[in-house]
């Protein structure tokens, strides 16, 4: 067959042989493989990719009957950024009537659990009133963003300003001191969306600042379920592995440090998730076929252990989609396909 | 899901592998994850049964919408004289044998 056209991790155009898509395809894989500890992908998976990338059409679909739920972060966000005149309530009339949204989510543009704290009895009756006029489950979403409690935006000394200087001891215990205030914050604000009436809650981009940020929202969720035991909990991660800021952080007798996602869903069905999001980050010098072979090696071993239902996150930069604020439609669709078909998936 | 244009990523996935939200059954089905826990082959299968229809059914438009209306779930197109929003969701609870956390509420302040 002639050339395949397809993209780079920044989404610029390229054109591969059916060989060098191959040899890409293998090579993503076993990069996964490696750096996971998990099992490469099969030959005939492989093969179901090749025929992904293969195809000639700018848009691609799963078959009918492989259908997953979709679920969002920051959906109201998205239409802001893109500077539409509409309230939040309207966004996410947008979302469920005109963009075939399974789920909703309500979340504020500082994005961030700490300071919705303030002003989180605004956003309860916004959350009340829009659960009046909405039919689809509402989430409220936010993060658990540990970098928000060092200093200069926070009260604690900052790690990463410490850490250069040897004072490493300092430096753990000040993200020590980060996650219990970040646990109070989640857990304050989560639980007063929930009382509103909200269907689930989303911790979002849980383990951006690291292991400590990734602490925050696995004892946070602990609290929200035995507090509230019938509150869903969405755990969506930042990255394909928890950073090792403190290196010395356990929940449950594991350490946190270093681990990927079919390791880290283990952990958070532990705390008490309901949904788990697993991650795998896009590498902008690489291939298209190279970023989605590798990602979804990981998504289904980490599918292959999940008890929960997990929804692979697949937005800009991660989960194989280019890291460009405007995805491509071949791209996307394509790693949406791959991804559900060949995976144990329950959403995205 | 996550970051990215409406259209490059809401809009694609939603068309490449999404349940088609309400028009369809995918609300339905994602409750039955987000309340119960269920993977989506468990969480398909109970949303058929309860609405009384084929798996397959449940992201076709012209027959949910159908059902829908029947059942006064909620639909796409408002229908006159049928529940919308927290009416409807009430009425979803009650199909699918679920609590909705919103619905619970209203009915235990009044």
């Amino acid at each position: 067959m002639g050339k395949i056209k397809t993209r780079y991790g920044d989404g610029s155009p390229l054109e591969m042989s059916e060989s060098e898509l191959e040899r890409d395809l293998e090579e993503g894989t076993a990069d996964a493989a490696d750096r996971g500890q998990i099992a490469p992908l099969s030959k005939e998976d492989l093969q179901h990719l090749t025929d992904i990338f293969c195809s000639p059409y700018r848009f691609v679909s799963v078959e009918p009957g492989n259908e997953v739920v979709l679920s969002y972060d920051g959906a109201p966000l998205k239409m802001w950024r893109t500077q539409i005149s509409v309230n939040r309530i309207q966004c996410l009339e947008i979302y469920e009537k005109l963009l075939g949204a399974d789920t909703l989510e309500l979340g504020h543009v500082d994005y961030s659990y700490k300071p919705i704290k303030p002003i989180v009895g605004f956003e309860q009756p916004l959350m009340e009133k829009a659960l009046m006029t909405t039919t689809a489950p509402l989430f409220y979403g936010a993060m658990p963003n540990l970098g928000l409690y060092s200093q200069p935006d926070g009260p604690f000394p900052n790690p990463a300003e410490l850490m250069p200087m040897g004072k490493i001891d300092e430096a753990r215990q000040a993200q020590e001191a980060a996650v219990e205030e970040a646990v109070k914050d989640i857990v304050f604000v989560a639980g007063s969306l929930y009382e509103s009436g909200a269907d689930g809650i989303i911790l979002d981009t849980v383990g951006a600042a690291g292991d400590a940020d990734f602490l925050a929202g696995l004892q946070a969720t602990e609290i929200l379920k035995e507090k509230y035991p019938e509150i869903c909990i969405e755990f969506g991660m930042a990255g394909e592995f928890v950073l090792g800021m403190h290196g010395d952080l356990t929940y449950d007798g594991v350490r946190l440090a270093g681990l990927y996602a079919q390791d880290q869903v283990k952990l958070a069905e532990k705390a008490g998730a309901t949904i788990f999001g697993p991650v795998c980050n896009t590498n902008t010098n690489k291939t298209a076929p190279w970023n989605l072979s590798r990602a979804i090696t990981f998504m289904k071993a980490c599918g292959e252990v999940a008890n929960i239902p997990i929804h692979v996150n697949m937005g800009m930069g991660v989960g194989a989609v280019t890291v460009h604020d405007n995805p491509p439609i071949d791209i996307v669709s394509r790693a949406s396909k791959g991804m559900v078909e060949i995976c144990r998936l329950d959403g995205l | 899901m996550g970051v990215g244009d409406p259209l490059g990523m809401a809009v694609t996935h939603a068309i490449a592998s999404g349940m088609g939200g309400m028009r369809a059954a995918g609300d339905l089905v994602a409750r039955m994850q987000m309340t119960r826990g269920m993977k989506i082959k468990e969480a398909k299968k109970y949303v058929a049964e309860k609405l009384g229809v084929s798996v397959p059914d449940l992201t076709d438009p012209i027959i949910m919408s159908e059902v829908r209306e029947n059942l006064e779930i909620g639909t796409l197109h408002p229908v006159a004289n049928h529940p919308q929003g927290i009416e409807a969701k009430a009425n979803i609870a009650k199909v699918l044998d679920i609590d909705i956390n919103c619905v619970k509420r209203l009915r235990e302040s009044r």
